[in-house]
């Protein structure tokens, strides 16, 4: 299985994701943003960081990088693209997932394990996955998520919710959110659910001497479906 | 020509940076305040002399990167 990391200026967890990737399996290639071709992948990933700074809005320039036209056709022709924490806000910016990212409703940066639930597994990310919660990390300012209503009706409708913030018995409440977002949510698919953006980091949970293994068990179980 | 342009936070979105300064402000002893809500400014010198062209410009610009539409609206102010 071959995938793709873009590595954008500001991007911090393009290594790690690379270290990951290739941990379970895959033959990774990094690709640099002003780049305007994708080499041949089975999944494209858009890393974690603070691409261009975190200028205008998070994510809102490498939204509009060389690469990204090439990522989005990629996407809109059925291709597997996960954005992890600033590139889920850059694949909110491309509108390839609905909703946008606000700063944190207490204004304060977030870096801690957290819990989230699957709510849906008939997709290529999530089935197969045996645990029903999972222990993953995040780190961020702007993990608010937030749409408008229609939005959010079309999101609950299409059942788009990927996972939910949650304790560690899987029940989502207004307790166990750590950023305000809407729903507790922390991931989202576009409707084909080829696309899939997310707050937390996998990649920061695949090794016992670092905070956890659960990100072991999503990429283990991703590759698998893809294969 | 120079264009200027304001982006405001739609009326129901959440300005926690906004209610901070209000909270502040009040501390300060400007207690009369109703709301405060922060927005951005832009200044963009434009090569286009003809108004009404650079002004389309312009609302193109705001639609595709100065303003994410889901949460915010965008001002054109007339240039002078």
């Amino acid at each position: 299985m071959k995938s793709s990391v873009i590595t954008f200026p500001g991007s911090n967890c393009d290594r790690d994701m690379d270290v990951a990737l290739k941990k379970y399996g895959f033959k990774n290639k990094m690709v640099w943003h002003a780049d305007a071709e994708l080499p041949k992948s089975d999944l494209v990933v858009l890393p974690g960081g603070f691409s261009y700074g975190d200028y205008l809005r998070c994510g809102s320039m490498a939204s509009k990088s060389k690469i990204m036209q090439s990522v989005i056709n990629f996407a809109n022709s059925g291709g597997m693209v996960m954005g992890i924490c600033n590139g889920f806000q850059i694949l909110v910016e491309t509108g390839l997932v609905p909703g946008v990212l606000l700063r944190n409703k207490y204004l304060e940066f977030i870096c801690k394990n957290v819990f989230v639930k699957i709510n849906d597994k008939k997709n290529k990310y999530f089935k197969n996955v045996d645990n029903e919660v999972l222990e993953f990390h995040i780190a961020h300012n702007e993990g608010n998520y937030f749409c408008t209503n229609d939005q959010l009706k079309e999101i609950e409708d299409n059942n788009q919710i990927a996972i939910n913030y949650c304790d560690e018995n899987g029940k989502i409440e207004d307790q166990f959110n750590p950023n305000g977002s809407l729903k507790n949510i922390a991931g989202i698919f576009n409707k084909e659910k080829n696309v899939l953006g997310m707050m937390p980091h996998p990649e920061r949970m695949i090794d016992t001497s670092l905070s956890g293994e659960d990100g072991s068990l999503f990429f283990k179980n991703l590759i698998n479906n893809l294969k | 020509m120079k264009i200027s342009v304001i982006i405001t936070l739609k009326k129901d979105v959440l300005d926690p940076q906004g209610k901070v300064i209000h909270q502040t402000l009040d501390g300060m002893g400007f207690q009369d305040i109703n709301e405060v809500r922060q927005g951005k400014y832009f200044e963009i010198d434009t090569k286009e002399t003809d108004n009404d062209k650079a002004k389309a410009k312009v609302e193109e610009m705001c639609k595709k990167l100065l303003a994410n539409l889901v949460i915010e609206n965008y001002k054109i102010i007339d240039p002078k």
